[in-house]
């Protein structure tokens, strides 16, 4: 009971190129405590997951259950916060006056200093809301999703847009959070947001999860860094034996090493074979990553990507 | 009970709003001022009433229709900024939601009418405390199908839009109602008696004898009270139509 299930979701939006398969069957289950990372490029149904999670959509198959409830009942018992991935103010209340009336609609709300507090917004409280920075509303925008005191908080995307400054800032005041035995999830296209915030991460790609587990895990699988060099006349299986390599190929003259570690990697291969040339390497990209672990496209997989 | 939280916000919001001070309260006292005051006493022809209490009422019902459409734009803004879908994820209920722009509507609409009435006092209208009420009465029945196209218009129409069609609309409305000239024959005449904000000026008629709306009066607000909620509740619904 005490968890979040996602179970067989499944939902597809009509295009005029046939349907969007937005999110083909995925089953999760957060364990209350959990701060979950929801990782994927655009288009991977992170979104779409999260409006289903929160009754904002309803799932054409599956269901989703909130602490054993329906998302809706959820909501209305004031168990779920969200900040959802676009949405900005409404303007002539003053910060204050807007974190009030939002715990105004809650049963059992936070008491509104509190949130103002943890959000750092006391000092602008008095502040109309149409005349904040770009920071300073994603952070009134958090204020409005903890102050209903919710068991689970859910962001989609929350940093986008911020400068470095305002991240460090956010992801401090949701760990701070978190740490109240909160459940959290948050979905990013960041792996190093992920690993630095989360405890778990959950894969996705093109509306399935590809992989889910430990953040260290999941960083080690998708973190990896493509090498490839002119050098004619080595054995590959040799070059898979250098340090952070995980597999070697051959194409021709060309060597394609997948390095775990490519800086250790980089100096062996210098120190071994000073006659490798054309040297290059790649971060492999979360998309590609994605892809590795995807394998093959799905024979179904013609069809148009959710936006 | 969180819907009277929310309406009692909805209603500081609006008294902070500069356009909603200008449109549906000043725009119609300055125009009342202008065009009544000079000849406040004489009778405006074929109406049998002076011209403060034609336009008393005409520009109330001016102010009132404005107030009452002007729902949609704040509705199309919450839209537009996303606000309405955070309230979906809060215990507020839509049906609350709605409660609550209507009363503020209506709030509005009735601060209008008030300070019209005491311009239409100090110019010499006096009518007994019945009348005064019964006029009241039927010019908040007669917003109900504005009530229902300032929702209409809110789901229906984006925010660069929503603006001019709405004061286009209310003026329109109001030219074809009688609100700037009496219609007393003719084909406006006979036009006219099929809009609701018609029957929203011809409330007048209560300063004049007592009499309010005919049945066709009641039959015509009621229709478009019907006709416009169907639509907004359609709007409403392919708006939304994500669940």
């Amino acid at each position: 009971m005490d968890q979040i299930r996602l179970d067989g979701l499944v939902k597809s939006f009509p295009s005029p190129n046939g349907p969007i398969r937005a999110v083909r069957g995925i089953d999760v289950s957060i364990a209350a405590g959990e701060t979950v990372a929801l990782l994927g490029p655009n288009g991977a149904g992170k979104s779409t997951t999260i409006d289903m999670m929160l009754g904002l959509s309803k799932p054409d198959g599956g269901s989703v259950s909130v602490f054993g409830r329906p998302p809706r009942e959820a909501v209305d018992a004031g168990a779920v916060g969200a900040m959802l991935q676009t949405g900005q103010l409404i303007r002539d209340l003053s910060v204050r006056e807007l974190v009030a009336m939002m715990a105004g609609l809650y049963p059992h709300p936070m008491d509104v200093d509190e949130a103002l507090d943890l959000t750092g917004l006391r000092d602008i409280s008095g502040q109309r809301t149409q005349k904040l920075s770009g920071g300073q509303t994603q952070r009134v925008r958090f204020a409005v999703a903890i102050v209903c005191n919710p068991d689970l908080l859910v962001l989609d995307e929350p940093t986008v847009a911020m400068d470095v400054e305002g991240r460090r800032e956010f992801w401090s005041i949701m760990r701070e959070f978190a740490s109240r035995g909160k459940t959290v999830l948050f979905a990013t296209h960041y792996l190093e947001e992920a690993d630095a915030n989360a405890d778990r991460a959950i894969l996705m790609a093109h509306g399935r999860i590809v992989a889910d587990g430990p953040t260290t895990e999941i960083k080690a699988r998708v973190g990896r860094r493509t090498l490839r060099a002119t050098l004619p006349g080595i054995d590959s299986a040799e070059l898979a034996e250098l340090p952070g390599v995980a597999s070697a190929d051959r194409h021709g003259d060309a060597v394609i090493l997948s390095c775990t570690d490519s800086d250790q990697t980089i100096r062996a291969l210098l120190a071994h074979h000073p006659q490798a040339k054309d040297i290059e390497i790649v971060g492999a990209g979360l998309e590609a990553a994605f892809l590795e672990l995807t394998g093959e496209p799905d024979i179904d997989d013609s069809e148009v990507l959710a936006p | 009970m969180n819907g009277l939280v929310y309406t009692r916000y909805e209603l500081l919001r609006t008294f902070r709003n500069r356009r909603f001070w200008l449109l549906s309260l000043g725009f119609p006292l300055i125009f009342f001022w202008l065009i009544a005051s000079p000849q406040h006493n004489k009778i405006l022809q074929g109406t049998g009433l002076t011209y403060a209490a034609y336009y008393m009422v005409s520009l109330a019902s001016f102010g009132t229709m404005m107030s009452m459409v002007s729902t949609g734009a704040r509705i199309a803004g919450e839209r537009q900024v996303g606000w309405t879908r955070q309230l979906r994820i809060s215990p507020l209920s839509i049906r609350a939601y709605f409660r609550a722009k209507v009363l503020t509507a209506y709030t509005m609409a009735l601060l209008s009418l008030i300070l019209l009435y005491i311009s239409g006092a100090l110019l010499g209208v006096s009518l007994p405390a019945g009348r005064w009420l019964e006029m009241t009465g039927l010019i908040v029945v007669g917003l109900l199908p504005f009530a229902a196209l300032g929702v209409l218009l809110g789901h229906l129409v984006n925010t660069d839009a929503v603006g001019p069609l709405m004061g286009g609309l209310v003026s329109i409305l109001a030219f074809l109602s009688g609100t700037w000239f009496a219609i007393t024959s003719g084909f406006l005449h006979s036009f006219g008696q099929f809009l609701p904000s018609w029957w929203l000026v011809q409330a007048r008629n209560v300063a004049l004898d007592g009499q309010g709306w005919s049945a066709r009066g009641w039959i015509t607000v009621a229709a478009w009270t019907v006709i416009l909620s169907a639509g907004a509740a359609w709007a409403y619904r392919r708006d939304t139509g994500r669940v």
